[in-house]
């Protein structure tokens, strides 16, 4: 009796999580997919019909959106590598007793609302504010210039928001290298940036990995930095799914694109997670 | 499989091998150690103050003299606003709404998840993979795709959308979270503890209140803030299953367009402040803990 | 030269096929159950629900003393709410004023699921444009019928007209807020020329200093006028051949945004030159921010639309928001209303109380400011205005609206 009790007892404690999980992630995606396939309106309903149609037809009107979502992740991504990777490595090499206080105070921005930090960069650089205004005071820059509404402020703000995300990994990995081993690379005649580039990077590799995982994927599905920093010249798409599923009602296009959207990054993901394994990425949550 | 990795270990050389290098190399790589290392200093430090310039600003504007609707040009220094944060209604249901679901969140996830952090921790099941599988699926997830999938999901069903809605999509993606962080806990335990207490006669609930619990605790509380911040903080999902409900954040969304009210900026600051203050604690609490 | 090559077991493990047949059996059912699922799924139809009598729907119906009015923002002095007080002081009831409603359709996206399954928005009164989300919400059940027996301050001061329109004949569901005129606006300061034609709207010279607006009904009709098309008789490949013209706006890079209700802040501060702009828009902007912006209705037309209040089907205090609704039929309220938000107001009596204000006034600013509004012909359009103003595109099918955002969606959206 006890060991039957022992032996259902993960699966009793599994159980609720579970079924909440299965309940309000596994099927809404099954439905997602199903909507995607429909056809109607909102008077007759909406018919289950099989219509793959739907998808060749949104990947091919929104294929500039999809690519510059891409686009705008990759960059992100390639810059935050390059940003957080010396922050990383000060962290974890040179910080010696404040190291917690360091990742403390580099996580604390983040205490502020994503959306409320998004907008105050708005007001920072909008035209005529505090940044913009002294520097064309000064003639530094054109009459006319602005950063909002280029993609370079899109960019700018996906590499801020998104930043302790790359700079996570990229710390617990090099932590983990043992010093000495830099200690011996250097006793070998090696110079710092042979060190660097056979020792340490390549041990922060799967850091790396797991910070272009977390960064890239959540980046190319943004919107809010679009809307609030950017244009319509930048519009990506995760602008049109929030368009297509809350302004146009467009539901079956709408699946269709988040579902491809998701496909895409999923792939991606799950050869990560086969290849790397999950314990890096969840190792960082944790954090 | 560990969570904690093995450090990388030496080869095989022997110390007594390897040729030292002269003395003036080595003066001269330790003072070009140190520019280095006062240069990896001083772009950190660049860095954060970047990363905090908005939340200043924020701050900042808090405290502004404002006069017309717009809080847009410094006006003078001011604490009136602290004493009018109530003054606008609908923000001040917005911040109730988030409060509330932010609250009902730590508490549903905290205890879901570390039902199944426990779960993960302690045990080898069936269908342990796949449970890993989702859960690292729902935190590496795009939030644009949950949110898309909840509102098919809900529109299928024909339920209309509202606190309710959610609290669902707020705990589903909480979830795994505070379930990896009492699994990190877990994993850590002594299970010679949990056997003592039951070879002294403790059925499994009261070993799980009295042994475990209490050891997992800073893991569960831990999580429990982590949920609470995140709902508090959520946009996208919410945007997607709120219907007319409106949340701190979705106000905020909604206001910019006529300008954003000093009152935003106050109640920014004291959710910082409460968070910091929080983690401070947390941190203290757990230094003092480790040196016992 | 890397030092560290793959270990092959490794590799093998990886790229190896390992599915064993107890594999393929559970892949199989997981897809079997997830097309079942999949093709049981669908989302009911709504189908056209019958009307319900007016009687029937306020027989039971009471006041309850409390009001949530969602409206759009710039239709209300929100700082001083003299109307919405004076409501209060007369019957009682608190009205929550929101100005919750960005366009028509991200809103009625918003309240649709709630409303489909029958429940509360959260609102008693909302203000809705004659445009194709308002016959959406007719045709599927979702606005009450209005009391009107309730109405008497409407029958008796409402311009006949509105009692004839063709989206809501006889106001059913609906009564008139305000209409107004989508024109151009813009500062003299910066363009240094006035602009008259929806052709400027095109002109290099403004490159990224023009606004749109993002509704596509909107730019719809301004890229169909700007080519001598009438709307109302406008077919898809019209349609098609406004959208290229509005991309052709696009692609020479004069559009800086494509705004949804920000325009205004981006004139005023100089982001934009010229924009897409509401009539009364401007006028507040220039009382409450001492601006010397113009208003133009452009020669080759421009669009006239109106707002209307209308209940909720689910509402929880219907019998408050009738009230209301009547209250502003008075020609004092209807007056104070027009005098602030600038728009056309559908009580011609309050045209004879604004200038009763304009003569009391006791300094020249107030004067002159009462003068301008009853002269106006953006608030009081005469016959000329009239001509130049076309009303949006109608769709007779769900089919032929699907195809209309379908060929103006992309150039907001890209």
């Amino acid at each position: 009796m006890a060991t039957l009790r022992a032996k259902l007892a993960p699966y009793a404690l599994v159980l609720p999580a579970g079924l909440w999980l299965l309940l309000f992630f596994v099927v809404p995606m099954v439905a997602m997919l199903s909507l995607s396939l429909q056809q109607g309106d909102l008077l007759e309903g909406y018919q289950q019909t099989w219509h793959w149609r739907t998808y060749t037809d949104a990947i091919s009107t929104y294929d500039k959106q999809i690519i510059r979502s891409l686009e705008y992740g990759l960059i992100t991504t390639v810059a935050q590598v390059v940003l957080a990777f010396p922050i990383g490595y000060y962290i974890a090499f040179k910080a010696g007793r404040n190291k917690s206080t360091y990742l403390f105070i580099l996580l604390l921005p983040f205490f502020v609302s994503f959306v409320l930090r998004t907008i105050s960069w708005q007001f920072i650089l909008t035209d005529d504010g505090m940044v913009l205004s002294r520097l064309k005071h000064w003639g530094l820059v054109a009459e006319n210039f602005h950063i909002l509404g280029t993609p370079t402020a899109v960019v700018f703000g996906l590499t801020y928001n998104y930043l302790p995300f790359m700079v996570l990994p990229i710390y617990v990995a090099l932590e983990r290298i043992d010093p000495r081993l830099m200690e011996a690379a250097r006793d070998l005649y090696a110079n710092p940036v042979q060190v660097f580039g056979r020792v340490v990077f390549p041990l922060a590799l799967p850091g790396v990995f797991a910070g272009v995982l977390m960064t890239f994927v959540p980046a190319s599905a943004d919107y809010v930095n679009s809307t609030v920093l950017g244009s319509s010249s930048t519009t990506m798409i995760g602008n049109v799914v929030q368009f297509q599923y809350l302004s146009s009602q467009n539901y079956p296009t709408a699946s269709a694109l988040s579902f491809a959207l998701m496909a895409i990054l999923l792939v991606g993901i799950f050869v990560y997670a086969r290849i790397l394994g999950t314990e890096d990425v969840m190792t960082v949550a944790a954090r | 499989m560990t969570d904690v990795a093995p450090r990388t270990t030496l080869s095989t050389l022997d110390p007594d091998d390897v040729p030292t290098p002269e003395p003036q190399a080595r003066r001269h790589r330790r003072a070009t150690g140190r520019r280095a290392e006062r240069a990896l200093f001083v772009y950190t430090w660049l860095v954060i103050a970047w990363l905090c310039t908005p939340i200043a600003v924020m701050i900042m504007f808090g405290f502004n003299n404002t006069q017309g609707r717009y809080n847009t040009v410094w006006n003078g220094f001011t604490l009136k606003w602290y004493g009018r944060l109530f003054d606008i209604p609908a923000l001040s249901d917005a911040i109730i709404n988030s409060l509330i679901l932010a609250v009902l969140d730590m508490l549903i996830a905290g205890a879901l998840g570390t039902m199944l952090g426990l779960a993960l921790g302690k045990y080898r099941f069936r269908g342990q993979g796949v449970t890993n599988l989702v859960m690292f699926a729902t935190i590496s997830s795009p939030e644009l795709v949950m949110g898309a999938s909840l509102l098919s999901f809900f529109v299928t069903l024909g339920v209309g959308l509202g606190m309710v809605t959610i609290l669902i999509a707020h705990v589903m993606f909480s979830i795994s979270f505070v379930a990896v962080i009492v699994r990190s806990r877990v994993i850590t335990l002594d299970p010679n503890l949990e056997e003592a207490a039951r070879d002294l006669g403790a059925n499994p609930f009261t070993t799980f209140w009295l042994v475990t619990f209490p050891m997992i605790f800073p893991a569960v509380l831990s999580g429990g803030l982590l949920a609470f911040a995140l709902s508090i903080d959520d946009f996208v999902i919410t945007q997607f299953n709120s219907g007319t409900t409106i949340t701190f954040p979705l106000w905020i969304w909604g206001a910019t367009r006529l300008g954003l009210p000093p009152q935003v900026n106050v109640m920014g600051t004291l959710i910082f402040a409460v968070g910091l203050v929080i983690a401070v604690a947390n941190a203290v609490v757990a230094r003092r803990r480790a040196r016992r | 030269m890397k030092d560290r090559s793959v270990d092959p077991a490794f590799l093998r493990g990886v790229t190896q096929r390992r599915l064993s047949r107890r594999d393929m059996l559970r892949i199989s059912g997981l897809s079997a159950a997830t097309m079942a699922f999949a093709a049981a799924c669908g989302v009911k139809g709504q189908g056209t629900p019958a009307v319900t009598a007016a009687p029937d729907f306020w027989a039971d119906k009471t006041k309850h003393g409390t009001l949530n009015f969602a409206n759009w923002p710039l239709y209300m002095d929100t700082d001083n709410k003299p109307e919405l007080t004076k409501f209060t002081q007369e019957t009682g009831i608190t009205v929550n004023y929101q100005e919750v409603i960005e366009d028509d359709p991200s809103w009625f996206a918003k309240v649709q699921p709630q409303l489909a399954a029958h429940q509360s928005i959260g609102y008693d009164l909302q203000v809705i444009t004659n445009g194709w989300e308002f016959t959406q919400f007719k045709q599927l059940g979702y606005l009450a019928p209005l009391d009107h027996t309730k109405l008497t301050n409407f029958t008796a001061n409402a311009d006949p007209v509105y009692t004839q329109s063709s989206y809501d004949p006889g106001n059913v569901f609906s009564v008139p807020w305000a209409s107004g005129m989508t024109g151009i606006a813009y500062d003299p300061d910066k363009t240094g020329r006035p602009i008259t034609k929806l052709a400027d709207l095109w002109d290099p010279a403004f490159k990224g200093k023009v606004g749109m607006m993002s509704d596509a009904q909107e730019i719809a009709n301004f890229g169909l006028l700007k080519l001598g098309i009438d709307p109302k008789s406008s077919t898809p490949a019209d349609w098609q051949r406004a959208a290229d013209e509005l991309q052709r706006q696009k692609d020479l890079g004069v559009v800086r945004k494509y705004y949804d209700q920000g325009y205004a802040d981006a004139l005023s501060n100089g982001e934009i030159w010229v924009t897409m702009a509401w009539s009364g828009d401007i006028l507040q902007l220039n009382i409450s921010n001492g601006t010397n912006l113009q208003f133009v209705v452009p020669e080759e037309g421009g669009t006239l639309w109106t707002d209307n209040m209308t209940i909720p089907v689910t509402a929880d205090n219907p019998v408050d928001a009738m009230m209301l609704l009547d209250f502003f039929y008075r020609p004092d309220i209807a007056a104070s209303l027009a005098e602030y938000i600038g728009y056309v107001t559908p009580v011609p009596g309050a045209k004879a109380l604004i200038q009763k204000d304009a003569d009391d006034a006791d300094n020249a600013d107030d004067r002159d400011y009462f003068e301008t509004l009853v002269d106006s012909p953006l608030v009081f359009p005469d016959e000329a205005t009239l001509a130049k103003l076309y009303r949006y595109v109608e769709f007779a099918t769900s089919d032929l609206h699907q195809q209309f955002t379908a060929v103006f969606e992309p150039i907001t959206l890209t």
